[in-house]
């Protein structure tokens, strides 16, 4: 609190070349949602909520972004780990790998995913005929998409903070005695805990707003693979306005969770 | 997602414009110049682009009837906007520069001659489903009750887009309950689904069979007759290239239009 | 070194193209060995060796008996104090200092205890809840040495302590601590550039430049007997190298009278406050004194020193208000004399 104070009192004028284009960014960000908000036949916004259909893709939209998130959590940290504090070889190339999902067009990325993990594809077929699983039109399915397309955004925001962050406390823990995997559990994770979750905040909106991977790998079925995203697209086929009440729906739940988590979490900090 | 979508037809609008525009100064230029031998079709206009709007499944023959069009009238050039009918019915009815619209679904036709910017359609051809099974058939499917099974992983469109809408007609009319394990965005989607083998069949338009042939097999079944796709094709009111417009439209309506629409699986009307 | 037993004996290689440092180590149980020496000799190097921070490129570490090169880090029974402490910012005192006998297998609330007994010692009692942040200098460093000393260390290390703090908080640590090192039974490896530090913590003094030893002993032999320019520096003396035969010692063109009778290669040493200056040849000839130039003059404490350079640059302390008389200029000629029996000859 004292140290804001301070800086505020530091900065004194905000000068107007960062102020002008900031202002400017903001309004290209924030003026196509007031044109949702403006287009929004709010009359139906009731009736499009009671529709059963509607919840289950909004429950199930959280609860798979929710689960991708966790599944980026459980692998991304580890890779974001690996690729800032070994020497692997071809770092550099791996690190530039990680990006992938993030240029790959969704849609490219479901076929690609679809080629590995689906019925016929190089893991996909073995799964298949050794356990009978099959992952496209599953709500697993939706988890593997989501996550392919979130998790760079986790452990670019990880590996970030892990470079960010002074390795020499890891080396105090080590002279205490400390195992490297308590060192990473006890020291770097607590130390690049804002990164983690700046990076898995990220991630849980990438998931779930992610569109393309998902009706391409998992395909669309309500109850079981129609997230929100693929509900709006498809009644923007023959329905735009509730097209427009859904995404809305979508914009205000996620902005809830995330404007609630980061006051939590900048009130525990 | 709906920002993202919104985006795309705000791109494409603008994108036409400029081509618009650009042939508008390029077409003044043109008329500048007493060598230039205008076509006979297009002179009076001075217009030398025509923008077609035309659903995906029309993508192959529009493409090869654009083609032949140019070179009968030299200096012309025909710019496709290609995707889901209800897609561009909306971008034109938000002011999309379009000259021609040709649908998939009398209904998409709808939206635009409603709203006052299409006057008259006729239709060109029709479509009619088949069954799309991935080459080597592993389900070994026959007919529509095959389709029944539970262990056969059926693929449908998803009611809002127009094969979606036939399939369901076609299963009503012969009495059949299938449980899909998708409902897919689009008929290429559908296709790829198949084409991929993570499905064991799909209903789909018989020209999307003809033009991933090889990939999958087409089995017709005769409740399709139940479930006929009309393909209306219009000129714009709002056309800037009015009279082009027309003669692409007088094309697709020729026996050559129709038979380069006949290979591509599509029969007369 | 007598009566003590040898505890750490350490030989320590790291190749760092173009450094190299060869340090060789024996600190007996009790013992605080203090490794001094100026920026980038290689001290903080040589800690880093033994605590495993550093890879060794050969060499041993040996402490009571056990090799400890080939373990890492977490395996050695080392205690180490960093420069800036390190404190784990996201916990406790008391969790910092209970994180060692944590990792060392004991239960949370033993480790919690362990760690509240050593805040008690070093004085904090009443800081156990209280973050990194918002202790003070002292404070932190002495939460430092509770969470080194937390697991019963057989090796303590500790990287300039000292030098994160301000004076007068320096002063009261640097008393504290060095009750604390008295009563550790281990063997203690102090990295300082401070002499003074250096002076009061250690029972021993290494002295490392570029890499190597240079000089070692106690604090009283080093501080009479520089072996090099720096430690002269240090210690505050005139320094010269040269070869002597009875009572003289000739370095360079420079023939010194000296009151102990050295032969062969000698160093002489004399304080700059042993060096009378004059504007003019003194009369009486005293048999140390040569013509030499005023180089530059600065405050020093309660005198000025003047640096003066020629066949024998040397630095000279006087009075202020003798300066005044001298009229110290940079650049002029002045006279330097030293008795003989100010100076100090020994072998080199």
């Amino acid at each position: 609190m004292t140290v804001r104070a301070r800086t505020r009192a530091v900065t004194g004028r905000t000068p107007w070349p960062l102020v002008v284009p900031a202002l400017a960014g903001l309004a290209f960000l924030v003026l196509p949602l007031a044109g949702l908000l403006v287009r929004a036949p709010w009359s139906t916004l009731p009736r499009q909520l009671a529709e059963p259909q509607v919840l289950e893709a909004l429950r199930l939209s959280l609860v798979t972004a929710t689960i991708a998130t966790a599944v980026c959590l459980l692998l991304g940290v580890p890779l974001a780990w690996l690729l800032a504090r070994t020497a692997l070889p071809g770092r550099r190339l791996l690190r530039a790998l990680v990006t992938v999902p993030l240029v790959l067009p969704p849609v490219v990325g479901g076929v690609a995913l679809l080629l590995v993990l689906g019925r016929r594809g190089l893991a996909g077929q073995w799964l298949y005929d050794t356990f009978g699983v099959s992952l496209p039109f599953t709500t697993a399915g939706v988890v593997v998409a989501e996550a392919f397309v979130a998790m760079p955004f986790l452990v670019i925001a990880v590996e970030g903070a892990l470079r960010g962050s002074d390795q020499r406390y890891e080396e105090a823990a080590a002279t205490l005695g400390a195992s490297r995997w308590t060192v990473f559990r006890r020291v770097t994770l607590p130390m690049v805990a804002p990164g983690v979750l700046a990076g898995a905040v990220l991630c849980w909106a990438r998931a779930l707003g992610e569109f393309g991977a998902t009706i391409t790998f998992a395909g669309n079925f309500p109850g079981r693979t129609q997230t929100m995203p693929l509900a709006v697209y498809l009644a923007l086929e023959t329905e735009p306005d509730a097209a427009i009440v859904l995404s809305l729906v979508l914009l205000a739940v996620s902005v809830i969770v995330l404007a609630g988590l980061r006051d939590r979490w900048v009130g525990s900090a | 997602m709906l920002k993202r979508l919104s985006l795309v037809a705000v791109l494409a609008s603008v994108v036409s414009v400029t081509a618009v525009s650009l042939t508008a100064c390029g077409s003044s230029s043109g008329t500048a110049d007493p060598g230039s031998g205008a076509p006979a079709s297009g002179a009076a206009a001075g217009a030398s682009s025509v923008t077609v709007f035309a659903a995906a499944s029309l993508t192959e023959s529009f493409t090869e009837l654009g083609r032949r069009f140019e070179s009968a009238h030299p200096g012309t050039k025909v710019t496709f906007n290609f995707g889901s009918s209800a897609t561009l019915a909306q971008q034109i009815t938000q002011g999309a520069p379009a000259d021609v619209f040709a649908a998939a679904s009398p209904a998409t036709m709808n939206t635009v001659t409603d709203a006052g910017l299409a006057a008259s359609p006729t239709v060109f051809v029709k479509n009619t489903l088949q069954i799309a099974v991935p080459a080597d058939n592993p389900a070994k499917v026959e007919s529509l009750k095959d389709l029944t099974d539970p262990k056969v992983k059926v693929a449908l469109c998803a009611e809002q887009v127009p094969c979606g809408a036939a399939a369901i007609k076609a299963l009503d009319a012969a009495g059949l309950k299938v449980t899909p394990v998708t409902l897919e965005q689009d008929v290429k989607a559908t296709l790829t689904k198949v084409e991929l083998g993570e499905v064991d069949a799909a209903l789909v338009y018989r020209t999307d069979v003809i033009a991933a042939a090889g990939k999958v097999k087409g089995i017709d079944f005769p409740e399709a007759a139940q479930a006929v796709n009309d393909y209306p094709v219009a000129v714009l009111t709002k056309a800037p290239a009015l009279d082009l417009a027309k003669g692409f439209v007088d094309l697709v309506l020729s026996p050559q239009g129709a038979d380069v629409l006949t290979k591509a699986g599509f029969q007369a009307p | 070194m007598g009566g003590f037993r040898v505890s750490l004996r350490a030989h320590l290689v790291v190749e760092r193209p173009p450094f190299r440092l060869d340090v060789e180590l024996d600190v007996a149980a009790g013992e605080v060995v203090a490794l001094l020496g100026p920026n980038g000799a290689g001290k903080t190097t040589a800690l880093r060796g033994l605590a495993g921070l550093t890879p060794l490129a050969g060499g041993t570490v040996e402490l009571e008996g056990v090799e400890l090169h080939r373990l890492p880090p977490e395996r050695r029974p080392i205690g180490v104090v960093f420069q800036d402490y390190l404190l784990f910012p996201h916990m406790s005192a008391l969790d910092n200092v209970a994180f060692g006998p944590r990792c060392q297998g004991a239960g949370r609330a033993a480790a919690r205890r362990i760690a509240a007994d050593l805040l008690d010692r070093v004085g904090l009692t009443g800081f156990s809840g209280v973050r990194p942040g918002r202790l003070s200098g002292g404070q932190a460093q002495r939460v430092a040495l509770a969470r080194a000393l937390a697991v019963r260390p057989r090796l303590l290390l500790l990287d300039e302590p000292l030098a994160a703090l301000d004076a007068h908080t320096r002063l009261e640590i640097r008393a504290e601590l060095r009750r604390h090192l008295a009563g550790f039974d281990g063997a203690t490896v102090l990295v300082t550039h401070d002499p003074l530090d250096a002076m009061v913590l250690a029972d021993r003094l290494v002295v490392i430049e570029n890499g190597g030893v240079v000089q070692s002993g106690t604090p009283g032999e080093i501080a009479r007997h520089p072996r090099t320019d720096y430690v002269a520096r240090l210690v505050g003396l005139n320094l010269y190298r040269g070869e002597a035969g009875g009572d003289q010692v000739v370095v360079g063109d420079v023939r010194f009278s000296t009151a102990e009778r050295v032969t062969g290669p000698a160093f002489v040493a004399f304080p700059p406050s042993a060096v009378a200056l004059y504007r003019t040849r003194p009369d009486g000839s005293p048999r140390n004194l040569w013509k030499l130039h005023i180089d530059g003059v600065e405050r020093h404490g309660d005198h000025i020193r003047v640096h003066l350079r020629g066949p024998l640059p040397l630095a000279a302390d006087v009075t202020p208000a003798a300066a005044t008389d001298l009229d110290l200029i940079p650049g002029q000629e002045i006279w330097a004399a030293v008795k003989a029996t100010e100076t100090h000859a020994y072998p080199a």
